[in-house]
């Protein structure tokens, strides 16, 4: 990422920032500059802003979010999303076709392994839509496809809390809460976890941000 | 509305940085003896807060050479850094979010906007009349009825105290005492100095002596030997500096302890609404003494009372305006 979009990714992120008065700690986890997929918990769109302006710049530059293909698609949104802070989108729309449904998953899967080839670190949100911010939704399966593919990456938790009440669902003025980014210590999965205990973990090593 | 920095202004500032600069060198003597784990840790503290002071009293005196603007701006902003640590610490529902966006967003600097205008008829009642009323009208309109009273009275409590209470600080530039012309600048550092001087004796007795809990459901590190010894030297201070205000030094004494004893409780209301809440300070921004409402606390109880009695004594020699 450079010139002028490069630019404007840091003075947005520096606007959100401020606006959310975010207060960034790191639990038992470093700013260390090497490959990770940062996951966190979903409340508002301020969310991968936020995250991202969280990092210090060095790792901002090589740290991708993902977001929803439907909502951050059209015009002013995706300039933001795609131009500036490099947005990968990804479909999260379930056809009615379960081999379309597949298919679809696969796609956004590829988009995702292709970025960390380029040795670049995620932002994602596993519960694939914005709660209410009181209770962090059941995960999605990606999540565990991108750690059987890449087990190298580190994942680390990022636990966001009171965004949503800066900019909740279907506001679009913000009102300046004091915010709390909290990152947490990287997953230890053993080889071969199934399903089931890698998401239930990844999802309890989240939770325990939230006292924190 | 204007100020003229003169002679006293200046012996003023400084005695501050004289103070300041004092205070530092214990701090650093204090690091060099503190032996036990404890003690390194209360002298860490103080060091934090010596390094603040001197901070703040920098933002503070920038304001002031700015004039009446950088006083109203600087205050301003207070007031709004010391709302947003008051709604981050109180619960509240999506539905409050376009009230509290009017809070932040257009009653805050409206209030400081008719400051700077000298409407002070407006000023006095824009919050107690109008931000009273649209608050509940605007939650009315969300259409959300749980807990109505108590989210409506939260918001109110929040602009009183974070919004109203602070812009006395500066309203008192707005005063025009006979005989007193453009100099109502030292009456805010007075008031400032007071309130200020006052947390620090009260912190400093109570470290030295203080043994009896004056309040210990509420805030277990005051003290009665905190309390007394801080009231009587702020005051006592105060009287001492007679000689910048229109008062006195028997008028100014009395102003000291009126301003002293509301900061206290000040002070004391906030640590039970921290208590309530289950935290200890509202937030972290200034180091070493928790958030900016942490630090204004004192402010917001002591500048109302402190503004109006000398409108009421001082600008009408005496009469009832």
């Amino acid at each position: 990422m450079n010139g002028w979009h490069g630019w404007l990714a840091n003075v947005v992120a520096a606007g959100a920032r401020g606006l959310a008065g975010a207060t960034i700690r790191w639990l038992d986890c470093s700013p260390e500059p090497r490959q990770r997929v940062y996951f966190a918990n979903h409340t508002s769109h301020l969310d991968f802003v936020v995250l991202w302006s969280a990092l210090p710049h060095a790792l901002r530059m090589q740290t991708r979010p993902v977001a929803a293909k439907d909502y951050w698609q059209s015009g002013l949104r995706r300039r933001l999303a795609v131009n500036v802070f490099r947005a990968i989108l990804v479909e999260r729309s379930a056809p009615a076709d379960r081999e379309e449904q597949l298919q679809s998953a696969r796609r956004s899967l590829d988009r995702l392994l292709e970025a960390l080839e380029h040795k670049e670190s995620l932002i994602i949100f596993p519960e694939g839509t914005r709660g209410r911010g009181d209770e962090v939704g059941p995960f999605k399966s990606g999540l565990y496809y991108l750690w059987l593919k890449r087990p190298d990456v580190q994942f680390v938790p990022v636990y966001l809390a009171n965004l949503n009440r800066v900019l909740p669902k279907g506001e679009v003025l913000p009102v300046p809460f004091i915010s709390r980014v909290a990152f947490g210590p990287p997953l230890t999965p053993a080889e071969n976890q199934s399903k089931e205990l890698f998401l239930r973990e990844a999802r309890a090593a989240l939770c325990a941000l939230q006292q924190a | 509305m204007r100020f003229v920095v003169d002679r006293p202004m200046l012996w003023l500032v400084e005695g501050v940085v004289a103070g300041l600069i004092a205070a530092s060198l214990v701090g650093f003597v204090l690091a060099q003896r503190a032996k036990s784990e404890a003690a390194q840790a209360t002298v860490q503290n103080l060091n934090a807060r010596i390094r603040a002071w001197w901070i703040m009293i920098g933002i503070f005196s920038i304001a002031m050479l700015i004039g009446p603007v950088g006083s109203l701006a600087l205050f301003g902003f207070i007031s709004f850094l010391a709302l947003r640590e008051y709604v981050s610490l109180i619960p509240t529902v999506p539905a409050d979010h376009r009230t509290l966006f009017w809070s932040f967003f257009v009653f805050t600097p409206l209030q400081y906007w008719i400051l700077a205008k000298q409407w002070y008829g407006v000023a006095s009642i824009m919050i107690p009349v109008y931000a009273f009323l649209f608050v509940p009208i605007r939650l009315v309109l969300s259409g959300d009825t749980r807990g109505f009273l108590d989210r409506a009275a939260r918001i109110h409590w929040g602009l009183m105290v974070c919004v109203y209470c602070i812009s006395y600080a500066p309203a008192l530039l707005i005063l025009d005492i006979p005989g007193y012309r453009q100099q109502s600048a030292k009456l805010l550092l007075f008031l400032v100095m007071v309130v200020q001087l006052s947390d620090v004796f009260q912190y400093i007795w109570g470290k030295l002596l203080g043994k009896r809990k004056i309040a210990p459901l509420i805030s277990p590190n005051k003290t009665w030997e905190g309390f007394v010894g801080g009231v009587l030297s702020a005051s006592l201070l105060g009287m001492g500096l007679w000689w910048m205000t229109p008062f006195s030094p028997i008028e100014a004494l009395g102003m000291s302890l009126v301003i002293t004893l509301l900061g206290f409780f000040g002070g004391l209301i906030m640590s039970a609404i921290k208590r309530d809440r289950g935290v200890k300070d509202f937030g972290s921004i200034i180091e070493g003494h928790g958030g900016i409402l942490d630090r204004v606390d004192s402010i917001c109880f002591s500048a109302p009372v402190f503004f109006h009695l000398t409108r009421f004594f001082f600008l009408t020699h005496g009469k009832t305006p």
